[in-house]
C-alpha cells in the first residue's frame, strides 16, 4: 500500500491540463503551486499491481514533462514482507 | 486508527513535496492547499508561529482527532507568505516522539522514579523554600529560554524577582542574543531592530555578516533570492569565515579570518569617510561620536567584572582612530584583499543603493560581540542608511521568542519587563504591577548565564530550575558545568518534553507541554508578537511551563500574585504584562487583536503597527519634528563608537593549530532534542561531523567518514570527518554542528565571553586534530 509524493512539472503552458489530467486519474491528489508551474502530486494505491498501472498511466500523460519523487512510504516494506 | 495513520502519511508525503518545492523554487506558494484539504472534511486548521527559529513563520496546523497531523505555511502571515522550511513542515512530528516525557520523575536513591506531577511540584516548592531559607535568596535560580513563551518568562520573572527577591533569572538567549541587545542599547538606547522583513523587498544590496542565512533563516533567505530574481540590481554579498550554502547562492563571497570582522568594519568606515560618501546632513543632525574602554578581557575567570565607560569624542578624533584601519593595513590582519574592503565600502557608500546588513550568531557569539554590532551600525549611520525601507542593519534572532520573552519580558539578571533592576523607577513600576513591596526587588544584578553555572559549580547556587533548554549540551567548557550540576548538594529541576543530557543531571523532571499543546505568545526578530492557542492536548500529565511555575508560586504562598484560573490565565497574564510597555515606544497589541491576527508588530499604536522605528513617517514615538528621531538616547542621537580590533580569547598556536567554529545545520533545531525525533529530519543528518578543508584532511590522512579527534585545552571529542560537504572551512579551521548529544563538542569550546554582553564565543577557540 504505497504512498508517494512527487513534484510534477508540466510541459510548456500545460499546467492546467496536467492538473486536470492528474485530478481525474484514480489514486491521485494534486496541490498546484499558485505562482509557479509546479504541481505536488500525492499518490495512494492499494497494492503493487495498481501502483504499477498508475506509473504507466503517468508516463503516458502528454501534459507531463517530468516527475521528481519527494517522499515514499510502503506498508508492506514496513512489515518486512 | 488505520485511516488516521494513512491520512497522516499522506500529509507527510504532501509536506515533504511542498518542502522540496520550497527549496528548489524560492518563493513558491501553495496557498490553495488549505482549501483542497478542507474538502476532505477531515482536517481542521489553526494558526501558530513556527517554534524552530526566530524568523516567526506563520504556520497552519492541521488537526484531526486531537492530533496535529499536518503543517502548511500561513498565507496570511506577512513573514513567510505561505512558505515554510523543512523544519517547519515537519514540526508537528516533533510532538509525537516515542520517548515523550509524560510523567514527572523524582530521583530516589539515585534512580529516577515516576511520581504524580502534583507530588513532584510539592517537592520542587519545598526544596526551593528549604534552600532559600538555609542558604539565602540568591542560592536559588531559574534558567529559561528563548523558546519560553512570553507568559512562561513573565511568570518566572515575577516569581523570582518580584516574590522571591533574587535576580537569579537568566535564559539561554544570553548565549545567542545578548550582544545584539548591548549593541542596540549602546548605539540607540533601545533594543530590537528598527527595520522589518519588508526591507528585503526594497534593498539592492544584502550583506550577510558571518551569517549562513541559507540554513539558519531559510525562509528569509528564499525571500532574498526571490527579490534578486524578480528585481534587477539586487546583489548578495556573503562575508564569512567558511564557505556555506549561503556562499553558493551569493553573488560574491569574501572570506575573513576569525575575529577580524572588527577591523574590516572599521576599514569600511575609513573608506566611506576618505571618499566623502558620508551623508553629512544625517550625521550632523542625528549622530554623536563616542569611545569606550579597550583591552577589556575575556571573562574566562570566575567573578570576572567589567563596566564600560562611554566618553564623547568628536569627528576628528574618530577619523584619527580610523587611521589604523586603512584597507591595506586591515588586509594584513583579516586576509581580506584591500580591493574587496573598498568594494564593500563602495556598496554602502553609493547613495543610489539601499543596503541591508544581516547577522546572527557570527557577530553575537563573539568576545567583542557588542563592539562588532556597534561597528556595523557605524557603517549604516555614516551613510544614513537606516530606518528607511531597504536600508537596515538587521540583527536576526535565533530562537522563536528570544526577542519576545527574553529581551522584552526581561528574563536576564539585570532586566525587568520594563527597564532594569538598577533603576528605582523601573523597580517601582514592577512592584506596583506585580503587587509586591518594592523592597522585594533587589537593585543589584546577580549572575549572567556563564557565571550562574559557575556559581552552581562553586556551590553559591544550590537550587536551579531549568525550563525549555538543554544547557548540558550547550554550555561552553561543558564538563565543568555538568560536573558542577552533579555535585551532591545541588538540586536541579528540569522541565522538558524529551529526555536530554540535562534531564540526566536532574533531581526532578517535570513533563512539559510543547508548543501548540498550550496557549502562548512568541516574539520574533522583527518586533512581531504572535499568539497561538492550544491546538491539541499535551500528553499524560505534561503541563505548560507557565502553569508549572504558577503551581509552585502558590505553594510558596504567592496565591495573590498568581491568582489566575486555568481557563484564561494566558489572557490575564498578557494583559498584566503589556502594562509594562504602555506608550508609543513599545505599546503592545491587546490579547484580542493578537488572537485575531497572524502576528502584530510593536509599537502598536492606535491600531497601527510600526514598520520602521525612529522614522516619523512610520513611528508615532518620533516627536522632534525632524526626518529622524533617535529617541532612545538622551542626546536624541544614534551613537557611533570607536571600537578597535582586539584578538580572540584563544587563537591557534603551535600546539593547538586549528580554529574551532561551531554552529547549526538546517535540518536540526539547536541540540536536536526535538528534530532528531522527526524521522525525516534525523535521517537527513543523523549525526554530527567535523568539516575540514580538503587539504587539511589530506595532510591529516583522513577521508570522508573517517574519525578525527578534536582536542582543546578543555577536552576532546572523536567524530567523523566531512570533506567538501555542505560547508567548507578555510585552511586551519574546522566546523562542528552542535545538534548531536552523542558528540558533545562543547566539552571542547571555551567559556570566554564579551565583557559587555556576557555572551560566550562559540565560534573561536584553538584545537588540534588527530586521526582517530
Amino acid at each position: 500500500m504505497p504512498i508517494f509524493s512527487y513534484l510534477a512539472i508540466p510541459r510548456n503552458g500545460a499546467k492546467e491540463a496536467l492538473c486536470a489530467d492528474l485530478a481525474t486519474t484514480p489514486h491521485c491528489e494534486v496541490i498546484p503551486a499558485d505562482n509557479q508551474d509546479v504541481i505536488v502530486l500525492v499518490t495512494d494505491t492499494p497494492d503493487e499491481a495498481t501502483e504499477e498501472m498508475l506509473q504507466q498511466t503517468l508516463k503516458n500523460l502528454q501534459s507531463l514533462q517530468s516527475l521528481s519523487l519527494a517522499f515514499g512510504y510502503d506498508d508492506n516494506e514496513k512489515k518486512g514482507s | 486508527m488505520k485511516l488516521n495513520r494513512r491520512r497522516f502519511m499522506k500529509y507527510a508525503a504532501a509536506s515533504s513535496a511542498v518542502a522540496t518545492a520550497g527549496s528548489l523554487f524560492p518563493g513558491i506558494s501553495f496557498g490553495d492547499w488549505q482549501n483542497i484539504s478542507n474538502n476532505s472534511g477531515v482536517v481542521a486548521w489553526q494558526k501558530a508561529p513556527c517554534r524552530f527559529c526566530g524568523t516567526g513563520c506563520g504556520v497552519l496546523i492541521g488537526v484531526s482527532n486531537n492530533r496535529a497531523i499536518a503543517v502548511k505555511g500561513d498565507p496570511n502571515c506577512s513573514v513567510n507568505k505561505g512558505l515554510c522550511c523543512m523544519k517547519g513542515y515537519h514540526s508537528v512530528q516533533a510532538l509525537y516522539g516515542k520517548d515523550r516525557l509524560t510523567k514527572a520523575q523524582v530521583r530516589k536513591n539515585g534512580a529516577m522514579v515516576e511520581v504524580p506531577i502534583q507530588e513532584a511540584l510539592d517537592l520542587v516548592a519545598s526544596k526551593l523554600k528549604e534552600t532559600r531559607d538555609k542558604h539565602g535568596k540568591d542560592s536559588v535560580a531559574m534558567y529559561g529560554s528563548g523558546q519560553w513563551t512570553i507568559p512562561d518568562g513573565y511568570v518566572a520573572s515575577k516569581l523570582f524577582k518580584g516574590c522571591l527577591g533574587t535576580n537569579n533569572v537568566e535564559a539561554n538567549a544570553r548565549l545567542c542574543m545578548a550582544s545584539a541587545v548591548t549593541g542596540f542599547m549602546t548605539s540607540f538606547g533601545l533594543d530590537e531592530p528598527m527595520g522589518c522583513y519588508e526591507d528585503m523587498d526594497h534593498a539592492n544590496v544584502f550583506v550577510t555578516w558571518g551569517n549562513n542565512m541559507a540554513e539558519m533563516h531559510p525562509v528569509l533567505f528564499s525571500r532574498m533570492l526571490a527579490n534578486r530574481k524578480r528585481r534587477a540590481n539586487v546583489e548578495i554579498i556573503d562575508f564569512a569565515t567558511r564557505l556555506t550554502r549561503t556562499s553558493q547562492a551569493a553573488d560574491k563571497t569574501i572570506i575573513f579570518k576569525p575575529q577580524t570582522d572588527l577591523a574590516v568594519a572599521n576599514a569600511i568606515c575609513y573608506e566611506i569617510i576618505k571618499n566623502d560618501w558620508v551623508n553629512w546632513d544625517f550625521v550632523n543632525q542625528h549622530v554623536s561620536f563616542h569611545k569606550g574602554k579597550t583591552n577589556i578581557g575575556y571573562g574566562t575567570e570566575d567573578h570576572f567584572a567589567f563596566k564600560d565607560k562611554a566618553e564623547s569624542i568628536n569627528l576628528e578624533e574618530y577619523k584619527l582612530f580610523l587611521e589604523d584601519y586603512t584597507p591595506e593595513k586591515v588586509e594584513k590582519i583579516s586576509g581580506v584583499p584591500a580591493k574587496d574592503i573598498k568594494y564593500l565600502a563602495s556598496l554602502y557608500g553609493d547613495p543610489t543603493l539601499k543596503v541591508t546588513s544581516f547577522w546572527c550568531m557570527g557577530m553575537n557569539q563573539h568576545t567583542r560581540g557588542t563592539w562588532i554590532n556597534n561597528l556595523v551600525y557605524n557603517i549604516h549611520l555614516l551613510v544614513g542608511k537606516i530606518s528607511t525601507p531597504g536600508n537596515s542593519p538587521f540583527s536576526l534572532t535565533g530562537q522563536p521568542s528570544a526577542c519576545g520573552t527574553v529581551r522584552e519580558v526581561g528574563t536576564l539578571t539585570h532586566k525587568l519587563p520594563h527597564g532594569v533592576v538598577m533603576n528605582e523607577k523601573h523597580r517601582q513600576m514592577a512592584a506596583e504591577i506585580w503587587d509586591v513591596p518594592v523592597s522585594n526587588i533587589d537593585p543589584k544584578p546577580t549572575y549572567h548565564t556563564v557565571e550562574m553555572f559557575r556559581a552552581l559549580d562553586r556551590g553559591d547556587i544550590k537550587f536551579m530550575w531549568i525550563q525549555v533548554t538543554n544547557p548540558m549540551v550547550t554550555m561552553p567548557n561543558l564538563k565543568r558545568y555538568r560536573d558542577g550540576a552533579l555535585k551532591d548538594d545541588r538540586f536541579v529541576v528540569v522541565s522538558d518534553v524529551y529526555p536530554t543530557p540535562t534531564t540526566d543531571v536532574a533531581d526532578v523532571i517535570l513533563p512539559a507541554a510543547m508548543w501548540v499543546e498550550q496557549e502562548g505568545m512568541f516574539g520574533n526578530s522583527e518586533r512581531r508578537t504572535q499568539h497561538f492557542g492550544q491546538i491539541v492536548d499535551p500528553p499524560g500529565e505534561a503541563m505548560s511551563d507557565t502553569w508549572q511555575i504558577i503551581e509552585v508560586a502558590r505553594r510558596l504562598g504567592f496565591e495573590k500574585q498568581f491568582s489566575w484560573s486555568q481557563e484564561d490565565y494566558i489572557e490575564k497574564i498578557w494583559e498584566e504584562y503589556r502594562r509594562f510597555h504602555a506608550g508609543p515606544k513599545h505599546e503592545m497589541a491587546s490579547y484580542k487583536v493578537l488572537n485575531e491576527r497572524s502576528g502584530v508588530q510593536w509599537p502598536f499604536v492606535d491600531g497601527k503597527e510600526t514598520r520602521w522605528r525612529f522614522n516619523p513617517k512610520y513611528d508615532p514615538a518620533c516627536t522632534n519634528g525632524k526626518d529622524f528621531d533617535f529617541y532612545g538616547k538622551k542626546d536624541n542621537r544614534a551613537w557611533i563608537w570607536a571600537r578597535p580590533y582586539e584578538p580572540a580569547a584563544e587563537s591557534p598556536d603551535s600546539e593547538y593549530n586549528f580554529w574551532l567554529n561551531t554552529g547549526r545545520v538546517i535540518e536540526h533545531w539547536h541540540t536536536g532534542s526535538m528534530t532528531r525525533r522527526v524521522p525525516v529530519l534525523h535521517n537527513a543528518v543523523p549525526s554530527a561531523y567535523v568539516e575540514l578543508h580538503p587539504e587539511d584532511a589530506a595532510e591529516l590522512g583522513v577521508v570522508n567518514g573517517e574519525k578525527v579527534k578534536i582536542i582543546s585545552r578543555r577536552g576532546e571529542v572523536v567524530m567523523p570527518a566531512q570533506i567538501n560537504g555542505r560547508g567548507v572551512p578555510t585552511r586551519g579551521m574546522v566546523f562542528v554542528p552542535f545538534f548531536d548529544e552523542s558528540y558533545l563538542i562543547n566539552e571542547v569550546t571555551l567559556d570566554a565571553f564579551c565583557p559587555i554582553s556576557k555572551q560566550p564565543d562559540y565560534k573561536k577557540c584553538a584545537v588540534r586534530l588527530e586521526k582517530a
